[in-house]
């Protein structure tokens, strides 16, 4: 089946990369012509953090997000499998509890096992949670080694969408530039930052237990770290406020105040697209097959949804997250 | 059921529309909890006052089909608090508003006298205010002269769960002001702390946390409301005065006498 998927994106390429390789013809459209800033996963944090979405996530998010590793791993992804640290600062060390009671896979460590764990962090905390099954990988890394596997697998990559006029279906994973095709898409704002910091070194992403969002540290090579993410109902893709960006860096600086020498390399901004419930939809319209809402989710279940488009695509019986079109 | 600046609301539950999982377990508990209004805050959940885009977020909550309480949640100063407020009046089409003036960013504790100025001003560019305050009873005063028709004392800092922490100035609040909607706003974690405010005489609660952060949202949300209703009724029954001593149900008196 000729196929043009319209994206490029987290969710765009996973659907290419399905399709592909059950031997569809596939053109990514895209007019930034890949992956890139345009996209929202592009800011993305790149936890494949099922146990610990658990918490406030619906239960197909950690079901679905089980098998994310896995796959990134097979489409030859750098997949580090570490695990997440969880950690609670000053008076919010009883949410520790909280989440513990509320998620899945984890056990605690005490002193020694944190500073055993995480050397740099030695003497910190008390005590943490480890989240041993959990993975992470570089967002940005991952896309564009994806798009060149899917180009050297002949997956052609073009800027203009009319240019496939053949195509017998479309799968639009446009996030919220579907916004008028899907009116109960919302924009969910989120604000990152990327620090240098050549002299701290941590193993896995460590989550920092905050009342009104999850913040969160990963390591991503190279000295670099990825801080992240705030949660504004706004559609707003820029403009990253003080108030939010003075969080991201007090939590760093709570974590480890070694983080207070850090250079900061990059402020990012975009919106997730969401559906109400926070879960992902296809939604089926005429001839374009919709993937979206993938919200904080985009890479643990991209793959998911990709594999479920490509069982609707086939003709299976209607995939878990399929909803019909009723606008 | 409570009245506010001449409307009456059809549950003297008052729920918050922060921090839930999702917009769609938000609106299950506001149908559980039968909650007659629905505070919002203008900065943090309209997208810092990008009115366009924070656009979506509104329409969810104006879907709840309950009264909107706009509030200045995140103000430090009057000028921040009065300028949301303005925005607020702009977004929401209602000049109700929940006047936060955050007095210490540690605590949450509310400014007093930052609030009563805040009040003034607000009140006579026509807003109906709803200040969160402490229970002094001297700024409660001072609030009323503000122009001020329903005062909303904390029952313990925002976001603790810790209850009616000072249960004899909440009790003189509503000796002192009989005729004054009141509501405890802040520091319910508890039904049961729900219901002890309603058998105060209290109007109505008003509460987020409580409920949002509950690991079933929607059920807290109706456990809620079935206390404040307890609550409520209990007030108007007439509780009995405790006493010291123990007294018997059953009088001994006339009993029968067996040996």
């Amino acid at each position: 089946m000729r196929v043009l998927v319209r994206g490029s994106g987290v969710a765009g390429l996973c659907v290419a990369a399905e399709l592909s390789a059950r031997g569809h013809a596939v053109t990514i459209t895209d007019p930034a012509g890949g992956p890139g800033a345009q996209a929202c996963s592009w800011w993305a944090g790149g936890m494949l953090a099922p146990d610990c979405e658990g918490v406030t996530a619906e239960e197909p998010v950690v079901r679905l997000g089980r098998q994310a590793a896995d796959w990134w791993q097979a489409q030859g992804a750098a997949v580090t499998r570490a695990g997440t640290l969880v950690v609670a600062l000053g008076r919010d060390r009883r949410e520790l509890d909280l989440f513990a009671r509320r998620s899945t896979n984890h056990r605690w460590l005490d002193r020694d096992g944190i500073a055993a764990a995480e050397p740099q962090l030695a003497g910190r905390f008390e005590r943490a949670l480890m989240m041993s099954e959990e993975a992470h990988l570089d967002p940005r890394a991952t896309l564009h080694g994806l798009r060149d596997r899917l180009v050297a697998r002949g997956v052609r990559l073009v800027t203009d969408g009319a240019s496939d006029t053949l195509a017998e279906q479309v799968i639009d994973c446009t996030g919220l530039a579907a916004r008028p095709a899907l009116p109960e898409l919302r924009g969910v704002k989120g604000e990152m930052a990327v620090l240098r910091a050549p002299e701290i070194d941590l193993t896995r992403p460590v989550r920092l237990l905050h009342p009104r969002y999850p913040l969160y540290i990963v390591p991503r090579g190279d000295g670099r770290f990825m801080l992240g993410a705030t949660q504004i109902e706004s559609g707003a893709r820029a403009g990253a406020s003080v108030r939010s960006v003075m969080e991201l860096l007090s939590a760093a600086y709570a974590l480890d105040p070694a983080f207070g020498a850090a250079e900061l390399v990059e402020i990012g901004v975009d919106a997730r697209p969401a559906f109400p419930d926070n879960l992902p939809r296809l939604t089926r319209a005429g001839d374009t097959l919709y993937v979206n809402g993938l919200f904080r989710h985009g890479f643990l279940l991209a793959p998911a949804l990709a594999q479920m488009a490509a069982a609707a695509l086939e003709g299976q019986p209607d995939p878990e997250m399929l909803h019909d079109h009723h606008a | 059921m409570p009245v506010f600046y001449g409307t009456e609301i059809a549950s003297a539950l008052m729920l918050g529309t922060a921090q839930y999982p999702s917009p769609t377990v938000l609106a299950e508990a506001f149908r559980r909890s039968g909650a007659g209004v629905a505070t919002v805050s203008v900065r943090r959940e309209a997208g810092s006052g990008d009115t366009a885009q924070g656009q979506q977020f509104r329409a969810l909550v104006e879907a709840l089909g309950v009264a909107l309480l706009p509030n200045t949640a995140g103000c430090h100063s009057v000028r921040e608090a009065v300028t949301t407020a303005q925005m607020a009046r702009e977004l929401f089409g209602t000049n109700w508003i929940k006047l936060e003036v955050i007095g210490h960013a540690d605590t949450l504790q509310p400014d007093p006298f930052g609030l009563v100025e805040a009040a003034r001003l607000l009140t006579d560019e026509g807003f109906a205010v709803f200040p969160y305050c402490t229970e002094d009873l001297v700024l409660c005063e001072r609030l009323l002269e503000a122009g001020c028709e329903v005062l909303m004392p904390w029952g313990a800092p925002i976001g603790t769960g810790l209850g009616l922490n000072n249960l004899y100035g909440l009790r003189s609040l509503r000796a002192q002001f009989p005729e004054v909607p009141l509501v405890v706003d802040a520091g319910l974690g508890l039904p049961s702390q729900a219901a002890q405010a309603m058998e105060l005489g209290y109007d109505a609660v008003l509460l987020n946390t409580a409920v949002a952060k509950a690991g079933d949202p929607a059920a807290m949300a109706e456990a809620f409301a079935g206390a404040v209703a307890a609550g409520a009724l209990a007030h108007r029954a007439d509780p009995m005065p405790p006493r010291d001593m123990a007294e018997p149900s059953t009088p001994v008196l006339g009993k029968a006498f067996l040996t």
